[in-house]
């Protein structure tokens, strides 16, 4: 399972004195997905991955984590960079345009 | 116990200031007429009089940087520059001021090129009045000295917790040789607790620091610096104050009046060129002319309300500039004027533009300016703004 914090509540702050002072935050805290402009996706087939874990090293987001010994992708900070389907040697993951995914 | 006092250059003050203020990390870079600052620094770190890390960072922009990481530990962080120094650090001085580190810094006040020039005018700090940072000038060692120390107490406070930028003259007052008070270190450290901020970065509450923000939040964050820059003025003035009561030196807080009671004609100066302005007024007093002299100590927070009320029972104001905004005028001018706005019938005003590149100030230079708009009024009204102290005609050539 991925690692990164769950996206958090965020209240937005409704007097000035609710901002930190500079912006600055807590650490892991998330506010939001960011993964709402991508063009293609990942779209991993589980019987092709080996689970080598070259896709999780080559992963510029860190979106990638181990699961069943497999691989799972977080898409919802995925930027769909398609590095992992370029760096896999089984042709486990395809990028799809988002449209049709 | 009485002071002790020593015969020392405006550097050496400095330097002896910010060694009582016991900063943490030193981070700065050489550069003329700041060196000495620096080399006297990294002699007190090795001598161990002054326990911190003395980073040899290779650049201004370095300079700032390393001092804003120190300031985000924790750390209470010094660095000093000057000239193309700060200029090389201005996308940091604004990292500085938004991130609110209340880092401390001298900046010997010196031209900028082109023409190059390693004398002193105020066109480098003046440059750099957006930047967020409080800036203060001073007149002579004894002040830069007791206003390193007191920068940190203003700075530090948490309503403020904004960087201070420590302006003085170049070479007129880094180099120039003056008995200084050197105050108790005790007393320092009893005025000037350690330096504590909520914000802390550390493993034990992790954060993220020097974010991006979107059109939703950014102009709620450049709110918050700007109050933060307007609180500091009760701060200021309670600081000069307690200071006041513990060393015996007040310097008035955001301005300082001199004979301004009944004058109709006063001077607005900046930095060391009070000194001579002061001499001058003296003289003029003697003679029967009704002329006063307002120094402004603090150009941010800029003295709204104390400018426009002391001006408001003058006549006639002159202000004087060691630097040019090109095309327009000087910028203590332009930040005068705008103060004098507040005010149902403002003085007329003008603006003297000189020492420029390290062009001297000299006391006729001074008495020129008042006489210039001494003159009765009906006749015919001077220049707005003038240059002061030209070697050559300016006329047009027949």
């Amino acid at each position: 399972m991925t690692k990164r914090p769950g996206i958090s509540d965020w209240n937005r702050p409704k007097h000035i004195d609710d901002y930190f002072v500079g912006p600055r935050f807590s650490a892991g805290h998330l506010a939001a997905g960011n993964a709402g402009w991508r063009t293609f996706r990942p779209l991993v087939d589980l019987e092709k991955c080996r689970g080598c874990y070259r896709c999780y090293l080559v992963c510029p987001d860190g979106v990638i984590s181990k699961k069943d010994g497999k691989i799972e992708i977080d898409l919802d900070f995925c930027k769909g960079c398609g590095l992992c389907a370029y760096e896999c040697s089984f042709e486990a993951i395809e990028m799809i345009k988002e449209a049709e995914a | 116990m009485v002071a002790e006092k020593l015969f020392i250059s405006g550097n050496d003050a400095v330097a002896m200031g910010a060694r009582l203020a016991r900063p943490q990390v030193i981070s700065a870079y050489p550069i003329t007429p700041q060196t000495i600052v620096v080399e006297r620094l990294s002699e007190m770190v090795e001598d161990g009089s002054l326990k911190a890390e003395f980073m040899h960072v290779e650049s201004e922009h370095s300079a700032i940087s390393a001092a804003m990481g120190a300031s985000a530990i924790g750390a209470r962080a010094f660095t000093a520059t000057s000239s193309q120094g700060l200029l090389y650090m201005a996308e940091g001085l604004y990292y500085a001021a938004g991130g609110r580190f209340p880092i401390v810094m001298m900046n010997a006040n010196r031209s900028l090129a082109l023409p190059w020039s390693i004398y002193g005018d105020q066109s480098d700090s003046l440059s750099q009045l957006n930047s967020g940072w409080i800036q203060v000038y001073v007149e002579d060692a004894q002040e830069v000295l007791d206003m390193v120390i007191q920068a940190y107490r203003i700075a530090e406070n948490p309503a403020v917790l904004t960087p201070f930028m420590v302006n003085l003259d170049g070479f007129i007052l880094t180099h120039t040789y003056e008995p200084v008070s050197i105050p108790d270190q005790a007393k320092v450290d009893e005025f000037l607790p350690p330096f504590s901020t909520p914000n802390k970065m550390s493993f034990e509450k992790p954060m993220s620091m020097g974010m991006v923000t979107t059109p939703m939040d950014n102009l709620e964050y450049k709110f918050q610096q700007n109050k933060a820059i307007l609180d500091s003025v009760p701060v200021i003035e309670e600081v000069d104050a307690e200071y006041a009561k513990m060393f015996g030196r007040k310097y008035g807080g955001l301005v300082e009046q001199y004979r301004c009671d009944e004058a109709e004609v006063l001077l607005v100066t900046l930095g060391s060129v009070t000194g001579t302005a002061r001499v001058v007024v003296d003289q003029m007093r003697n003679e029967g002319k009704p002329v006063g002299l307002l120094k402004v100590r603090y150009m941010r927070p800029f003295p709204t309300e104390l400018v426009a009320t002391v001006c408001s029972k003058a006549r006639r104001v002159g202000i004087v500039d060691k630097d040019i905004s090109f095309g327009y005028e000087g910028t203590l001018f332009t930040n005068v004027n705008s103060a004098l706005t507040t005010l149902e019938n403002p003085p007329r005003t003008f603006n003297f533009i000189c020492g420029m590149g390290g062009r001297d100030v000299s006391k006729e230079n001074i008495r020129e300016m008042f006489s210039r708009i001494l003159e009765d009024s009906s006749s015919k009204l001077p220049d707005r703004v003038q240059f002061v102290g030209m070697k050559v005609s300016t006329d047009e050539r027949k």
